[in-house]
């Protein structure tokens, strides 16, 4: 018999479902969205070239990819109900924007795939490109609104809110930037790998070191941001030998990731990028410090009954079963492509 | 406009626009697999072609349902986070199982779409199959979680310090508020499995097939007016027009197992739809008519007699209840409830004629020779989705004014957010253009589909 006490609360366990989903939507559809972001700056003599290279690889996978954020939803809104509708509410306006980028950008890649291939249908690709960039700093923006700490709680649970302070404000703003940064360096490391091309490849590698470098003074903002945007979060980061000891990993494998960029070890560069992105996640999970508002509502005070937690997270377990072998058989074709 | 209205009309815009799609999710693939199949046994490239322009379309109509349904996901929350709030848990199971099956419907799709000639062709049928399989339980669990809205149950709750087992949606104490009370206990299978959720779900899956394959059937009908000895757009129709007739004949079946569970379930909702306002015996069915709340009539109804009480429980003296059997205060709105739904069931008896009777020239290869029959099938076309539009609108505003029947309003449930008005013009806006252009991109790609002469030519693969 398994001990019930050794195993993670059920709480815990859907937190780090919903940290996960929201880890694997950065590293899949996070690079869908930077396709797009270097679909709006392709310059010079191969811009065409470049469009194609995103194209064919956003192309076969980015439905697939888009269900994690799916996922996301719908566990937070299983598992933790009060912070689903405390989020909804308070974030209403940034959540609807991002909505509308959302659509626009997924209806206008599929209306440039299938029109005719010249003409006017391939305006949008500008829709596409310019949603593409202004989403993923929407999604930052909710997320840094979460973790700020601005949403404030009632004592029946019910968000205290007056619509528009939470997210506007420098630190969630500083975060989707952040986010945007890192979408688009880690679409431009994948691109150097697509590309077959040598040119085509130094093109995506300048871009990708020109990607790590904003997302770096991104954080730096919202490091600065934070101190007085998110005081708790700031502490947690800062406050600790251990929280700079994982700055400096960060950073360090951020730089390896460049100078393996430098040197065309692309697959490397690939890898480290995956792992920076990984520990950024990391970051902001710690960040968390174990509560899904910042100071104001923790994983198990915000828990659907145990009745639910389970069986769900039962049929999630076997649901994988069948997930993990579809994705890796669609990635396989794709990358045979 | 007022802020409750204003959520509403957004909801139903956003299900409205999206439902078009996700029954196309569900029932195109059943189309392909029928065409990918006879391609496999008889070898005639027509059938292929048939299927990788199908798929064309598909793709399209996927991506928009794809991300209508990730705005449907968020709406959820952002118009309703009282709802969702107390109700996310109870409706987790479906929506869980929901999330994967969407997962392997989108993965199998790209799988199916990009694998023609990079799979072998027994993967690459059985990916198509999968995309029909996992379309149809997505939208069937999607349906579990609305049918609970219809028929809550499934858990335990304290209600003013009293423990109540929800075993039945008649458990619920009358007058008691969800919002208001803790779940304490929750029957995942149990709320999943509600009395109303296998017959929605199967009048809603029989009907995606019968409108998408009627809606498919009408285009080809179109194209074959205009070039009537085209190869390709009469196989479309002999492969269409057997299910869409098996679809138009499993809707009134099915529609009238859902009638049944109404009269026994949801008596309120049947007798709004029915505009029945007195109980009695031996009741009337009422066809058209405009029902007033103040006069408790309806005027210038077709009246059937007895029609009523053997539809709802096959007994032509049947006690059928009527609006009066129940509080004022919680009758949905009866003229839209009403002509909704007799445009629905008016859509489907004529979807009955249209498609046995192309079904039926079909099989005798005359009905190329009669350009009036292919224009009423074109005209047709839409008639499917009038249909499920309309049959969404009866369950919809007949389950009003309540957003769980019994146990949460409508009203209870809307996002305190201000100024809904903005948001809604901006969807509107925004889901009228991608309409518009969804439809312009098929029209291109319909007028660029295979000409008898490119067929005759063999260069219609190139096309």
């Amino acid at each position: 018999m398994l001990d019930a006490a050794a195993l993670p609360a059920l709480p815990t366990v859907f937190g780090a479902l919903i940290t996960v989903a929201l880890w694997v939507y950065a590293l899949t559809a996070g690079a869908d969205f930077g396709g797009g972001v270097w679909d709006l700056l392709a310059r010079g003599p191969r811009k065409d070239a470049q469009r194609q290279v995103i194209a064919r690889a956003i192309g076969p996978i980015w439905e697939a990819n888009h269900v994690w954020l799916i996922l996301v939803v719908v566990l937070l809104f299983v598992a933790f109900p009060p912070a689903f509708a405390a989020i909804l509410t308070a974030l209403h306006v940034p959540l609807v924007a991002m909505l509308m980028g959302i659509t626009l950008r997924g209806a206008a890649f599929v209306f440039r795939s299938y029109g005719p291939a010249t003409g006017p249908w391939q305006r949008w690709g500008t829709v596409f490109a310019v949603s593409s960039t202004v989403t993923p700093i929407l999604l930052g923006v909710v997320l840094g609104a979460v973790s700020s700490g601005a949403l404030q709680l009632g004592p029946d649970l019910t968000v205290q809110t007056d619509f528009v302070s939470e997210w506007l404000a420098p630190f969630p703003w500083a975060l989707g930037v952040m986010v945007l940064a890192l979408f688009a360096w880690l679409a431009a490391v994948y691109l150097c790998v697509a590309a077959d091309d040598p040119d085509l490849q130094d093109d995506f590698r300048r871009r990708a070191v020109a990607a790590n470098l904003v997302f770096g003074a991104a954080a730096g903002v919202a490091a600065l941001a934070s101190i007085q945007g998110a005081p708790h979060r700031f502490q947690v980061r800062f406050g600790s030998a251990r929280a700079w000891l994982m700055q400096a990993v960060t950073a360090l494998v951020a730089l390896l990731a460049v100078a393996a960029l430098l040197r065309r070890l692309f697959r490397l560069a690939r890898a480290l990028a995956v792992v920076q992105v990984t520990l950024v996640v990391a970051a902001w999970v710690v960040a968390q410090d174990g509560q899904l508002l910042v100071g104001q509502l923790g994983l198990a005070q915000a828990a659907a009954p145990a009745s639910i937690l389970a069986p769900v997270a039962v049929a999630l377990a076997l649901g994988s079963l069948l997930l993990v072998p579809a994705f890796a058989w669609l990635y396989r074709l794709q990358a045979r492509h | 406009m007022p802020n409750l209205l204003a959520a509403r009309t957004l909801m139903a815009l956003s299900l409205g626009f999206h439902i078009v799609f996700a029954a196309i999710g569900m029932a195109m693939p059943v189309l392909m697999v029928l065409a990918e199949a006879r391609w496999r046994r008889h070898r005639d490239p027509i059938d292929k072609l048939l299927a990788q322009r199908w798929a064309k379309g598909t793709a399209i109509l996927f991506a928009i349902g794809a991300v209508s349904g990730t705005a449907l996901s968020f709406e959820l929350g952002l118009l309703w986070p009282t709802f969702m709030r107390h109700a996310g848990p109870l409706v987790g199971m479906p929506f869980s199982l929901e999330g994967f099956a969407f997962f392997l419907e989108a993965i199998f799709l790209g799988l199916y779409l990009y694998g023609r000639d990079r799979l072998g062709p027994r993967a690459h049928l059985f990916a198509c199959a999968m995309v029909a399989v996992c379309g149809m339980a997505s939208g069937a669990l999607v349906i579990a979680a609305n049918a609970w809205m219809n028929t809550p149950q499934g858990f335990d709750a304290r209600i003013g310090g009293v423990l109540h087992s929800i075993q039945s949606p008649e458990d619920w104490p009358v007058g008691a508020r969800l919002a208001a009370a803790e779940v304490v206990e929750i029957r995942p299978w149990q709320a999943m499995f509600n009395p109303a959720f296998l017959t929605q779900a199967g009048h809603m899956l029989v009907a995606a097939l019968a409108a998408v394959a009627l809606a498919v059937a009408g285009v080809h009908a179109a194209m074959l007016r205009r070039d009537p000895e085209n190869g390709f757009h009469r196989r479309a129709l002999q492969l269409t027009l057997p299910l869409a007739l098996a679809g138009a004949v499993a809707m009134p079946v099915t529609g009238d197992l859902a009638a049944k569970h109404l009269a026994k379930h949801q008596p309120l909702k049947l007798a709004a739809m029915e505009a029945h306002f007195h109980t009695e015996r031996g009741a009337g069915l009422l066809v058209g008519g405009l029902p007033d709340a103040e006069t408790r009539a309806t005027t210038g109804a077709l009246h059937l007699p007895k029609l009523l009480s053997i539809l709802a429980f096959a007994d032509p003296d049947a006690e059928v209840r009527g609006l009066d059997a129940f509080d004022r205060d919680q009758w949905p709105p009866l003229a839209v409830t009403h002509l909704a739904f007799d445009l629905m069931v008016g859509c489907g008896m004529a979807m009955l004629l249209v498609t046995a009777l192309g079904w039926w020239l079909a099989r005798r290869e005359t009905l190329w020779r009669r350009p009036g029959l292919l224009r009423v099938l074109a005209w047709s076309a839409p008639l499917g989705f009038v249909a499920i539009e309309a049959g969404w609108t009866v369950t919809e505003v007949g389950r009003q004014p309540w957003i769980i029947r019994g146990m949460m309003r409508t009203a209870e449930a809307v996002t305190p957010m201000p100024h809904r008005g903005v948001p809604l013009l901006a969807f509107v806006v925004l889901y009228a253009v991608l309409g518009a252009v969804c439809a312009a991109l098929l029209r291109y790609h319909v007028f660029h589909s295979p000409t008898t002469a490119q067929l005759a030519a063999g260069e219609a693969d190139h096309a």
